[in-house]
């Protein structure tokens, strides 16, 4: 790594990137027919073509939010950023003929590894589509479909035209209208009856190059009765000009299914992450997201589980690390819709050298949904006095038998903590590293341990040489 | 080991510590009583190096060199260790976790996998802790002696060469303090120990060499164990005229 490079990544580890080789790239800058050509390229039936355009008319009229950080929002460049990046002609089954830039990539990121060890499939995404893919031979046999999303609508085009947009409809926000416009890659996935699915399935995002903008569009249907865990992980170089990435995912869990959906993002902190997360939960089904934020420059993402059948459950356990010049802008919502369903939510952040973490949330029980239980906590720990955390939660409740439970904190590590772990031998900096993990162990104990344990070493390192 | 001389501390301004001095050798068990604010937790957190205390003036020498050259964590690792008469909470790690990274951030070689299991579990049994303790959080929910025993446990396997023991028998029940000092005992012959309490009880289960009553931030008299035995029944009233 070059000085300069090495400057630019400091603690961050994975800063380093790969030359820019390419097969595809697009000029930068988004038009219509931008979009008709990413369609057309990818040779997509005609009604995801009307899809993408209408999403892309919509993203032009729609207004940015004006709630979340409004400043760095009117700051993107939409005309600055490479909507489309092709660097491998296909998506691989076999290492071996993963270009070899990439492919050393992926080693350094441990997926190869990984995916030998404890997973039941990996896909892995370059820039803008997957460059490798597989899974394991009896989940295949059981008809368990994993796919990059591109591979997904080609062989399955039934599949995903009955409920691609369902659950994030294009107009849900000016994010998901681009995404929708601009899609590439992301993970398909299909669950049959019954049928459930014991290893994690993993997907990673890597985006490589400069000002970049990574569009994956993931969609899961866990039939009746099935379940499946799938982990995502995302990592970038360092640049000193941004990127941009804006997923969409889309969850539907069928009477009495569990989809449960872990993420640690670890953008670096030129990435712009804005990100619509949703679930439909039906009959007795259950949807857990468990969602880590430990990079990026903004993040706005607030994972939503909509509980539209009798008996179904959410969880969302979420954690959020803002350091230096990050703002993490995450939470949850949850949408009572149907009776007797139950929710959780935990959220824990942490800033750190002027970063800024908000807990914005969305509690919502409709009137016809009665008996519904919910439990709502959110804690954060500021570690020094320029740091800012703030929470934002909405109830809406039209039901008043509902159960509800909100509890919030703001805490800062006592200097008594410190005392008794440096009298035990450690050093500030490890004694703060001790209790940042402690402190988001809620939620690293719902990870696979590789991810648990990856995650504290990443939080150890954020820890050091950040006390002075 | 432990060398204090003539030290004056204090804490936000107020002097607490008014000239004490004492000296601490390998093998030698001391005992400090005294009233309530006569300075006795002050002395041990400054020895170990809390923050919040001001040396104003006089000298702590540990192992023949200043203290002061000395941060928290290297007192630690040099081989001194304070058991807290209100250890901290600390959410979320596991006391399994915590005592394997102390355990190996302090000793210079320390025994790693099967060998700290090991020790640790030998430990464990001597202090009669269930093996449930690992998975608990650091001092999380502990009741006042599941902290203690927490501490002592610390101890052994940290092997000071001076341990300091701030009230650590206050609020044991009998067989809890049998426990504790069955650990005091284990490291004694090889350490020095400084031991703080209000009460001669402790002394029941452990011989001191030297006991020393601190009044208003100054040692006003040193005997033997008879003495611990006198300040009990007497009270400190008889020796307000010496501080």
């Amino acid at each position: 790594m070059s000085e300069e490079a090495f400057e630019a990544v400091g603690d961050y580890k994975y800063g380093f990137h790969d030359p820019e080789n390419h097969t595809i790239r697009f000029d930068k800058g988004l038009s219509e027919q931008v979009v008709r050509d990413i369609s057309e390229l990818k040779n997509e039936p005609q009604w995801m073509t009307d899809i993408r355009v209408k999403a892309y008319r919509h993203f032009e009229e729609r207004a940015m939010p004006d709630w979340g950080n409004c400043n760095l929002l009117e700051s993107i460049n939409f005309e600055n950023v490479t909507y489309f990046l092709r660097s491998s002609n296909q998506t691989e089954k076999n290492w071996d003929d993963v270009p070899d830039d990439i492919k050393n990539t992926f080693d350094r990121l441990g997926i190869p590894d990984a995916e030998q060890k404890w997973l039941g499939g990996v896909t892995a995404q370059y820039e803008s589509e997957a460059v490798y893919h597989s899974i394991r031979e009896d989940l295949e046999e059981q008809g368990v479909i994993f796919l990059d999303m591109d591979t997904g609508l080609k062989t399955h085009p039934e599949l995903v035209k009955k409920f691609f947009g369902t659950v994030v409809p294009h107009s849900d926000n000016k994010f998901s209208a681009l995404n929708t416009a601009v899609w590439s890659g992301g993970s398909f996935i299909y669950v049959p009856k019954g049928i459930s699915v014991e290893m994690p399935v993993q997907a990673y995002f890597r985006i490589n190059a400069k000002n970049m903008g990574q569009f994956e569009r993931t969609l899961i249907i866990a039939d009746e009765g099935s379940t499946i865990h799938y982990v995502e992980g995302c990592t970038a170089p360092s640049y000193s000009t941004d990127s941009l990435h804006s997923a969409v995912v889309e969850l539907v869990a069928m009477e009495g299914a569990k989809i449960r959906y872990s993420t640690v993002q670890n953008w670096s902190n030129n990435v712009y992450n804005l990100v619509t997360k949703r679930a439909v939960a039906h009959k007795n089904a259950t949807v857990e997201w468990v969602d880590g934020n430990i990079g990026s420059k903004l993040t706005m993402k607030y994972p939503s589980v909509l509980l539209k059948g009798e008996g179904a459950h959410a969880e969302v356990i979420s954690v959020a690390y803002a350091g230096e010049g990050q703002h993490q802008d995450a939470g949850a919502k949850v949408h009572h819709l149907a009776p007797n369903t139950t929710s959780n939510i935990l959220s824990k952040s942490i800033s750190k050298n002027g970063g800024r973490s908000s807990y914005r949330g969305m509690l919502q029980v409709m009137p016809k949904a009665s008996g519904c239980r919910s439990k709502v906590v959110c804690d954060a720990l500021i570690l020094d006095e320029t740091s800012r955390s703030d929470t934002y939660p909405t109830m809406e409740i039209g039901n008043s038998s509902a159960d509800l439970e909100h509890e919030a904190s703001v805490s800062k590590v006592s200097s008594e903590q410190l005392f008794y772990l440096m009298s035990r031998g450690f050093t500030e900096e490890a004694a703060m590293g001790l209790i940042v993990n402690g402190f988001f162990e809620p939620f690293t104990r719902e990870l696979p341990m590789e991810y648990a344990v990856e995650l504290n070493k990443l939080l150890e390192l954020e820890m050091e040489g950040s006390i002075g | 080991m432990l060398r204090v001389e003539d030290l004056h501390v204090s804490v936000d301004g107020t002097s607490i510590i008014k000239g004490l001095t004492l000296t601490i050798n390998r093998g030698e068990i001391h005992v400090i009583m005294g009233r309530n604010g006569a300075g006795k937790s002050t002395l041990a957190n400054v020895v170990m190096g809390h923050p919040a205390y001001e040396i104003t003036s006089g000298e702590i020498h540990f192992q023949g060199r200043p203290l002061d050259e000395l941060a928290v964590f290297e007192r630690a690792r040099a081989g001194m260790f304070l058991s807290f008469q209100y250890p901290a909470v600390i959410p979320g790690v596991q006391v399994g976790t915590f005592l394997k990274k102390s355990v190996a951030s302090v000793r210079d070689d320390p025994p790693k996998g099967r060998a700290f299991r090991k020790e640790l579990n030998e430990a464990m049994s001597k202090l009669e802790m269930d093996k449930s303790f690992l998975s608990r959080y650091v001092n999380d929910g502990f009741s006042g002696g599941e902290k203690k025993r927490l501490e002592i446990l610390q101890m052994l396997l940290l092997k000071p060469s001076l341990a300091l023991l701030d009230e650590t028998d206050s609020g044991l029940d009998i067989d809890a303090l049998r426990i504790v000092s069955k650990g005091i005992n284990e490291i004694a012959p090889e350490a020095g120990c400084l031991i703080i309490t209000h009460y001669q009880r402790l002394l029941d289960h452990v011989k001191p060499h030297y006991v020393h009553a601190m009044i208003d931030g100054a040692i006003v008299k040193t005997g033997g164990p008879e003495l611990a035995l006198e300040l009990e029944e007497r009270g400190y009233d008889w020796l307000d005229a010496a501080a």
